[in-house]
């Protein structure tokens, strides 16, 4: 047993699992918010990668300094699908959770022959910003500095989540989430706050897509990968818990690392996925879910 | 649905609306056969005649997924495992061991069943989304399982060598026609199920439990077997359709009987149809399959991407404008 | 059916505290009290969608309490509920045939049998229509005729009366009268004490979760700790 390579493993299964948690965590907020699986969430930092990749093609703008821009991008897009698509959806009478899980379907797989049409199916990936390339040893452990960054900036964004949480925003999310149908008692829209929050949980996909872009290859299908891992995570975590979000992507990094250094590469999945089935036998509502 | 010869001392009901429902859903179902069971013979190009095998295929799957999606309410989106378990079994019964898949399709079901029981017994306790995922993922273990698995090909799946025409090999080579009536009868079979099974106790136990289950409880309804019953049913079908489906293809591998998007193309017909509707599933199928298919012939090649979009936009459509499914159209009423 | 120092409390609120009555097998019993005197919470100990704290609820011998609505529901108790909990997405006979579906499993034994029981109910009318449509006292008709289809020996009816008019009162009394000559034991909350005196053989009164007193509906309407504890309250019905 090599510890070097264990090391090596566990490092990077923390750095990924980290991104992981992120994602999960825009998807936690919007279920927690309004009982809505995003199903189009993998598609939605899919965009945002391409957008992250061309901004860098045309303006040769590095991915973290990207990220304000894209964000702001990825907030409208958000909002924009909770009123064009999701507000509907709500307002549905008759099979409401059906409706929401396969109208966000319905759009993943647009969003995603869009993404087909407009950029064609072959992999792009980005080179040459300021931290490919690059790499830092630590205790013997080789960290590529990219992989660093992207899991760096996600923590920050966890703590910008918390901080958004103290907002009066945040303190109306919250409301609106213990109780959506009273919230309008004490002055709060509550269709503002839902399409704020989509515009949130966009964003903060949005935060991890660009940062993939300087060590992930970006292709239509790359949502695709990256939701169900989502899906996982959140589950994991319990919907509607951020904190469970950031506990779980830790726990489904590592456990994918690990099992792809034990096992072999190709079933690196099972190993999350055998974790996550047993964790829901014990807990069925995840390890912090409270909904 | 006249008096019951096994039990004679039972008075039989009296007529009444459910009666008069079901004996018209009878009748309706006979009498569409007919057109169908003609439409091969109509038909002479062999492209149109892949859609419509196709179509009714999917009918038969997806009304086999409505079991347990629709009527029992478990949404279940990793389907396709039931489907690539039947298809693998019958298969390699027939290339290892010789037995032809007519016989080797009910032995597909037992499996694909068994497995959908021991899916079930510790995911239906699971609410909602939580199931939803945890079947997506069951599916996606089935995927990755298959397709590192030497002794059923792996990645490289399982060729089924052609052999002279033959109905108990189901290989037919000259002509597609006899699939025509293979999958028109699966189909046929999975909606007799479904009547049945929407008529019985325990179609009547799910709809109880979905508008009150405090009511229902308080009524000694009991769900927990029956739901275990549907899944056996659901995945027993659901395999035998993924038999059949690899005899007409004649290959199999784990993308095209286990991958994630076959879930979806089992559910959808039944979603978009109408979920709880015994004409949901075909009618979804009618729909979505050809739609699928054309945009993907037409459009896949050079405009790529467009077909997914058309697809997509229009599963959005309909859920939205028509959340009940398409039989809402036609008034049916949905009683999921 | 017999309780024994039946207590039950919610969160610091004793709902029932050391309650012990019997049930005379074929009686109409009323059981009475000022608004929060613990009756519904008894109710619910007795079908068994709350397990008593203490004390035992037995039922022809049988235990059944703490066994959980089905076990309950299967030895034979059926109730209604105080807000009417129709199955909406059913027609009337689709309703009672959920009951009847306990006693059977061949759908048109199911069906002859709810047929049956809509026609006691006076419902038969009604039949093919969907249960959302129904008028109030219909609904309540419906309930009774859905719990009648488990073939319960005791019936719980949880005000069933209040709140209609007095041509409904009187057909829903008529009813309950035709139930109990069926063999069926009827237990019934009522805070309408015109219609409640007359139609019942013995009365039992909570006050604040106890057991005030028990016998004739003659004896309980003179009872000064009665008078005391119904005019006492200003909130009672």
């Amino acid at each position: 047993m090599s510890w070097d390579l264990l090391a090596q493993s566990l490092v990077s299964g923390l750095l990924m699992g980290l991104i992981y948690a992120l994602v999960a965590a825009g998807l936690s907020l919007i279920f927690g918010l309004m009982d809505v699986v995003n199903f189009a969430h993998g598609e939605m930092m899919m965009l945002a990668m391409y957008a992250a990749v061309l901004i860098f093609g045309t303006l040769g703008l590095d991915p973290l300094l990207q990220l304000p821009l894209v964000c702001a991008g990825m907030f409208a897009l958000g909002w924009g699908v909770y009123r064009g698509v999701i507000a509907r959806a709500l307002g549905v009478r008759f099979n409401r959770g059906m409706v929401q899980i396969f109208a966000t379907f319905g759009l993943a797989i647009f969003i995603r022959g869009a993404a087909q049409f407009a950029f064609g199916g072959d992999f792009r990936s980005v080179s040459g910003t300021v931290l490919s390339g690059k790499t830092v040893s630590f205790l013997g452990v080789f960290v590529p500095l990219p992989q660093l960054a992207a899991s760096i900036v996600c923590l920050l964004a966890f703590a910008g989540l918390l901080l958004v949480g103290r907002t009066e925003f945040g303190r109306a999310l919250e409301a609106t989430r213990e109780d959506r149908d009273a919230v309008a008692l004490i002055g709060i829209d509550r269709d503002r706050i839902f399409a704020m929050g989509w515009g949130l949980g966009a964003a903060t996909v949005g935060v991890a897509g660009v940062m993939l872009i300087s060590f992930y290859y970006v292709s239509p299908n790359v949502g695709a990968n990256f939701a169900l891992i989502a899906y996982v995570t959140v589950a994991l975590g319990g919907f509607g818990s951020i904190l469970g979000a950031l506990v779980a992507g830790v726990v489904i990094g590592e456990v994918e690392a690990l099992t792809a250094f034990v096992l072999e590469p190709s079933l690196k999945q099972i190993g999350m996925f055998a974790v996550y089935l047993a964790v829901l036998m014990i807990r069925p509502r995840g390890l912090f879910g409270r909904l | 649905m006249s008096v019951s010869v096994l039990d004679p001392g039972v008075a039989a009901p009296a007529d009444n609306a459910i009666l008069r429902r079901r004996r018209r859903e009878l009748l309706l179902g006979a009498l569409l056969l007919v057109p169908l069971g003609a439409l091969p013979f109509l038909v002479s190009d062999v492209y149109t005649q892949n859609l419509i095998i196709t179509t009714v295929l999917f009918a038969g799957l997806s009304q086999a997924w409505n079991i347990l999606g629709g009527y029992c309410g478990q949404i279940s989106l990793g389907h396709a495992l039931y489907m690539g378990i039947g298809a693998y079994v019958s298969t390699m019964l027939f290339t290892r061991a010789g037995v032809p898949p007519t016989v080797g399709m009910f032995a597909a079901a037992a499996v694909a069943g068994a497995v959908a029981l021991l899916v079930g017994w510790p995911c239906f306790r699971l609410s909602g989304h939580y199931y939803a995922i945890a079947t997506v993922v069951v599916g996606e273990i089935g995927y990755l399982l298959f397709l590192n698995w030497e002794w059923v090909g792996a990645a490289s799946g399982i060729y089924i060598p052609l052999g002279a025409d033959s109905v108990v090999n189901l290989q037919f080579r000259t002509s597609k026609l006899p699939f025509h009536f293979v999958v028109l009868a699966f189909a046929a079979v999975a909606w007799v199920a479904a009547w049945l099974i929407e008529g019985s106790r325990w179609g009547f136990a799910w709809r109880a439990v979905r508008d009150d289950v405090t009511a229902a409880r308080s009524l000694a309804v009991r769900v927990f077997p029956s739901k275990m019953a549907a899944a056996a049913i659901s995945g027993g079908l659901t395999g035998m359709g993924g038999a059949i489906y690899a005899q007409y293809v004649g290959y199999i591998d784990p993308d095209s009987v286990l991958a994630g998007h076959w879930s979806i193309l089992i559910a959808l017909p039944a979603v978009l149809g109408g979920v709880g509707t015994l004409w949901g599933p075909l009618l979804g199928a009618a729909v979505l399959i050809p739609v699928s298919e054309l945009t993907r012939s037409y459009l896949g090649g050079s405009g790529q991407g467009v077909d997914l979009m058309i697809y997509g936009g229009l599963i959005v459509v309909v859920a939205l404008a028509r959340p009940a499914g398409l039989v809402s159209l036609f008034g049916v009423k949905g009683r999921a | 059916m017999q309780l024994r120092s039946v207590t039950k409390t919610f969160g610091g609120v004793a709902a029932n505290v050391d309650i012990s009555f019997d049930v005379m097998q074929g009686e109409i019993l009323g059981l009475i009290g000022p608004n929060g005197a613990g009756k519904t919470s008894l109710f619910n100990s007795i079908s068994g969608e709350v397990s008593p704290d203490k004390g035992t609820i037995h039922l022809e011998g049988q235990q059944i309490n703490g066994t959980g609505p089905l076990a309950c529901a299967r030895a034979g108790v059926a109730r209604t509920f105080q807000v009417v909990r129709s199955f909406d997405s059913m027609t009337v006979l689709e309703n009672v045939m959920v009951g009847a579906f306990s006693r059977t499993a061949r759908p048109r034994e199911a069906m002859r049998a709810a047929q049956d029981v809509l026609a006691f109910a006076g419902l038969d009318a009604r039949a093919d229509a969907p249960a959302h449509q129904l008028t109030p006292p219909e609904k309540r008709r419906l309930e009774i005729a859905r719990a009648l289809a488990t073939q319960p020996r005791v019936l719980l009816l949880d005000e069933m009366l209040t709140g209609l008019t007095p041509t409904e009162a009187a057909g829903g009394v008529a009813l309950i009268r035709a139930v109990r000559d069926k063999g069926i034991t009827v237990v019934m909350v009522e805070h309408v004490m015109e219609v409640l005196l007359p139609l019942v053989d013995r009365a039992v009164v909570l006050n604040l979760g106890r057991v005030l007193m028990q016998g004739t509906p003659a004896e309980v309407v003179r009872n000064p700790d009665v008078i005391r504890a119904y005019l006492g309250d200003k909130y009672a019905a």
